[in-house]
């Protein structure tokens, strides 16, 4: 083995086992829903590449609405499906969309784009 | 919202800005000091103003003013942005996206057949000699820019966007596979120098970026023409509303207006030819309604006054007036769309491996393709490594297609719930879809599935020297003014019978009956052309001493073994005549059961008659499985029978009773007309009321699981074998090595494929017997 192939070998590695931690195992940002007045836990999502805030935290029992802000036109985001909702909706672009919804059971609910590749997780205490 | 009483008026305002309590009660001062106001209540918990006002010196506007003085706000209750409005919208910015798209694909595609022929000059020796490589290198690289910078900038935002969100979808394969060769080919064209130094060949690969470029927007473009197809189905069903509808003022007037103003109550008029523009029940006039949209029934449906008719049917040949009871999102066309979406939006259980697959895809395909790299540098001859690596890192990107794995299975769900939609069948979800693919038993609910669920005359019989057509309007008299079931049977017959025969009585009008008196569970009696007739049942004639002669009594026996009720007439003291009355098997029952068994699936019946009556029905559609004499509370238990002996049972029901057995059953299938709770517990709502619906589901669940399984099956060996191959696997043995342009066409073509296989379900007929 040359040092050129030890070098590449080493940052191989290197770059492999930083991005199983970076995607896989590092740490997410969690949102906690506020509420309303009216008992409607409220929450802003911004749309770009992924959602941001990505983990968010409601209460049983009490309507959600998330809203939505779609900041970008790449198609990979167009679609938002929360499957244990029953809910596809279009989110146009450069829009805040409102998705309802009355969480029933605790657990954890994972929302995602069209194709699964943008994920986030509704998560119900 | 308004509401009036005499000269005092109501009105409630949605208040914004208020924090707490007290701001609410500095609402309530501001409004209850306000000019006309009787009396102001706020609501802090629900963000409500109520206001009572006296008509004339206080409006809404007034009311709002007021609100604004004490410093809040009053946030008007827009009209909800109608499906249509929404729809369009979103179908603008969606066309306004593919013609970008197809911008950019032009200027790559333009661009890359400029670079290929170019890059591949540079191997012709004549060419070399006269231009200079360095001087070649920069003028690709001037033209591969443009194709970076303008066709794929987007892929390389996303793939930043989503890095930061740590997130990595398909765009940063694509992304980082073109970025690295994009980057390889600008260092060996800056610094070439460097590369020969280290004994490299200073290669550059721009006709392999700009190729891979062009080729993944063809696929985009394709994948976005197909995209739009699969949801067609919701774009035809919302564009089905009727956009103005012709009210009725209380001066008479009949004024166009647009849809959205249709109040509850409104009295809309429509002409031959129009649609109806919403839910209501028919005041005036009669028509045959095309309602083929709603319930996928291609006869036109005949409607009189005191019927239900829907929007967005279609009124044929008479015009009509119909009272407004339902509008907006209640109506029946927006109830299907919103059932349909929800479908759309549902989860089916065989997907879910496809989901944690995809969940890991990339990041799993970008650590792969950094092994690769390692890999074909540590052990190729060292002359070639760094191109081998090089070019086999960018193959594996670029072949791994995430795409095919996430849209196999929604799209085809997606076509084949709007396709249910189109034929009258509405699934809830993917996995009601899922459920009634495995399906092998079918459980029929006699009554109103097999059966029309309502009495019917089967048979006439007038004793010997009667004339039947003669005496029917006799007893058609006296049961009009009935308001039992079976007298509305008899009426109806007799009425059928008319307008067969044309006018078979001597008199034109219907006759009259006088003195009608109801027996209590025996019949009816009446004076009719000056004769006393009786309908009813045998105690009927017994009571009142009428004998039935011998020739009567052999029929009725006869009809009572066939399970039939008896109903016998007599006229002026004698037994003249005989209704033979059932629930009569629907025309389609037979065929439908017939095909139903032809798919390999067992037909059961279940019914609360007496097991007579069941072997007779059972018989006449060729059932051979049946239960009899269930009772109401036992159908969810037969249910659980039949699921104890392994089967997975589809159970067919339109009432309340059957709600527990449909929820039981592995999946339910509620009957068009059914219930609202029949239809919450059912997995699956028929729109109209026959049997065809069942095979019609079942068949298109069969067909739509099957597309979906081929789906997934093609999405997990594409990328099974496509990325090995593209990681140089198979070099050792054949020495063959994928070009990173192939990966890209093959990957453009991936996921086109699997989206052109769901919609293949767009053609979808159900089969008829």
């Amino acid at each position: 083995m040359d040092t050129a192939e030890i070098i590449v070998t080493a940052a191989g590695l290197a770059l492999a086992t930083f991005i199983v931690w970076y995607f896989f195992l590092a740490a997410r940002e969690t949102a906690v829903a506020v509420s309303t007045s009216g008992g409607v836990q409220q929450v802003d999502i911004h749309v770009k590449g992924g959602y941001s805030p990505d983990v968010i935290e409601v209460e049983r029992g009490r309507p959600v609405q998330l809203h939505f802000f779609r900041d970008e036109e790449n198609s990979c985001s167009e679609e938002l499906l929360m499957p244990d909702f029953n809910i596809r909706r279009e989110l146009p672009a450069f829009q805040t969309t409102l998705i309802e919804l009355l969480p029933e059971q605790a657990g954890r609910f994972e929302f995602t784009c069209g194709m699964h590749m943008l994920r986030g997780s509704l998560v119900v205490k | 919202m308004l509401s009036t009483d005499k000269n005092t008026e109501t009105a409630t305002l949605d208040i914004e800005g208020m924090s707490c309590a007290s701001c609410a009660s500095s609402v309530e001062k501001s409004l209850s000091r306000a000019p006309g106001v009787q009396s102001a209540h706020v609501n802090f918990a629900t963000e409500k103003a109520t206001v009572r006002y006296a008509a004339g010196q206080a409006s809404p506007a007034t009311l709002k003013a007021a609100v604004i003085e004490a410093g809040y706000g009053v946030t008007e209750q827009a009209p909800d942005t109608s499906a249509v409005e929404r729809q369009a919208e979103i179908d603008q910015q969606k066309a306004a996206a593919y013609a970008q798209l197809r911008r950019r694909f032009g200027v790559a595609v333009g661009l890359a057949v400029v670079i290929m022929p170019l890059s591949m000059l540079m191997m012709w020796e004549p060419f070399a000699r006269v231009v200079p490589m360095t001087t070649l290198n920069y003028l690709l690289l001037a033209l591969t820019v443009p194709v970076l910078l303008y066709s794929g900038r987007e892929f390389y935002t996303s793939a930043w966007n989503g890095f930061t969100h740590r997130a990595a979808n398909m765009d940063t394969l694509i992304a980082v596979g073109t970025g690295a060769a994009f980057l390889y080919s600008v260092a060996a064209t800056v610094v070439p120098g460097f590369f020969v130094r280290h004994g490299v060949m200073p290669e550059v690969y721009y006709d392999t970026t700009a190729t891979i470029i062009a080729l993944i927007l063809l696929g985009k473009v394709l994948e976005l023409r197909a995209k739009t197809q699969t949801s067609a189905a919701i774009r035809t069903l919302i564009g089905l509303q009727a956009k103005t509808a012709r009210v009725v003022r209380p001066d008479g007037q009949e004024v166009d207006v647009p849809i959205e103003q249709v109040q509850l109550g409104d009295v809309v008029v429509v002409r031959p030819g129009e649609k109806v523009a919403t839910d209501g029940v028919l005041t005036e006039g009669q028509s045959a309604v095309d309602e083929a949209m709603l319930t996928g029934e291609s006869l036109p449906v005949e409607k009189k006054a005191g019927d239900a008719v829907f929007g967005a049917t279609l009124n044929k040949t008479g015009s009509f007036r119909f009272r407004v009871t339902k509008v907006g999102a209640d109506t029946m066309l927006a109830q299907i769309v919103k059932l349909v979406e929800d479908a759309q939006g549902s989860r089916a259980p065989i997907q879910r491996l496809a989901d944690k697959v995809s969940a890991i895809f990339v990041p799993t395909v970008v650590v792969i393709a950094i092994l690769t790299f390692v890999l074909w540098f540590d052990l190729a001859p060292v002359q070639s490594r760094v191109p081998l690596a090089l070019v086999n890192f960018v193959a594996v990107l670029i072949i791994a297609c995430p795409c095919a794995l996430g849209l196999a299975t929604p799209t085809a769900i997606m076509v084949s719930t709007g396709k249910g939609a189109e034929h009258g069948v509405l699934i809830r979800n993917a996995e009601a879809l899922e459920k009634a693919y495995q399906v092998n038993t079918v459980l029929l609910d006699k009554t109103g599935t097999i059966t029309r669920g309502e009495p019917a005359v089967t048979d006439f019989v007038a004793t010997a020297g009667q004339d039947a057509a003669r005496l029917l309007p006799l007893v058609a008299a006296v049961e009009r003014l009935s308001e039992h079931p079976l007298a509305a049977a008899v009426v109806r017959y007799a009425d059928a019978q008319k307008s067969a025969t044309g006018t078979a009585t001597p008199l034109t009008g219907p006759l009259a009956a006088t003195g009608f008196r109801a027996v209590e569970g025996k019949g009816a009696a009446a004076v009719v052309a000056g004769q006393p007739v009786l309908v009813g049942n045998r105690r009927l004639l017994a009571d009142e001493n009428v004998p039935l002669p011998p020739d009567l009594t052999t029929q009725a026996e006869q009809l009572l073994s066939q399970a039939k009720t008896v109903l016998y007439v007599a006229v002026a003291g004698q037994a003249v005549a005989l209704l033979g009355v059932a629930d009569t098997v629907r025309d389609t029952s037979k065929a439908a059961i017939e095909r139903l068994q032809r798919l390999g699936i067992e037909v059961v019946m279940m019914t609360g008659d007496n097991p007579q009556t069941a072997a007779q029905v059972a018989a006449q559609v060729g059932i051979t499985r049946y239960f009899a004499e269930v009772l109401p509370s036992g159908k969810a238990g037969k249910v659980k029978e039949l699921q104890a002996e392994g089967r997975i049972v589809a159970m067919v029901g339109d009432g309340i009773n059957d709600a527990p057995a449909l929820a039981q059953a592995d999946i339910g299938l509620a009957m068009g007309g059914g219930t609202d709770v029949a239809m919450e517990a059912a997995g699956i709502t028929l729109m109209r009321s026959d049997l065809q619906g069942v095979v019609t589901a079942i068949d298109l669940s069969r067909q739509t699981i099957r597309t979906i399984k081929q789906n997934l099956f093609f999405a997990f060996i594409y990328n099974v074998l496509g990325i090995p191959v593209a990681a140089g696997l198979l070099y050792p043995v054949f020495g063959w090595l994928l070009s990173p342009m192939l990966a890209a066409g093959a990957m453009a073509l991936s996921s086109v494929s699997v989206l052109t296989n769901s919609l293949r379900l767009r053609g979808f007929q159900p089969v008829k017997s």
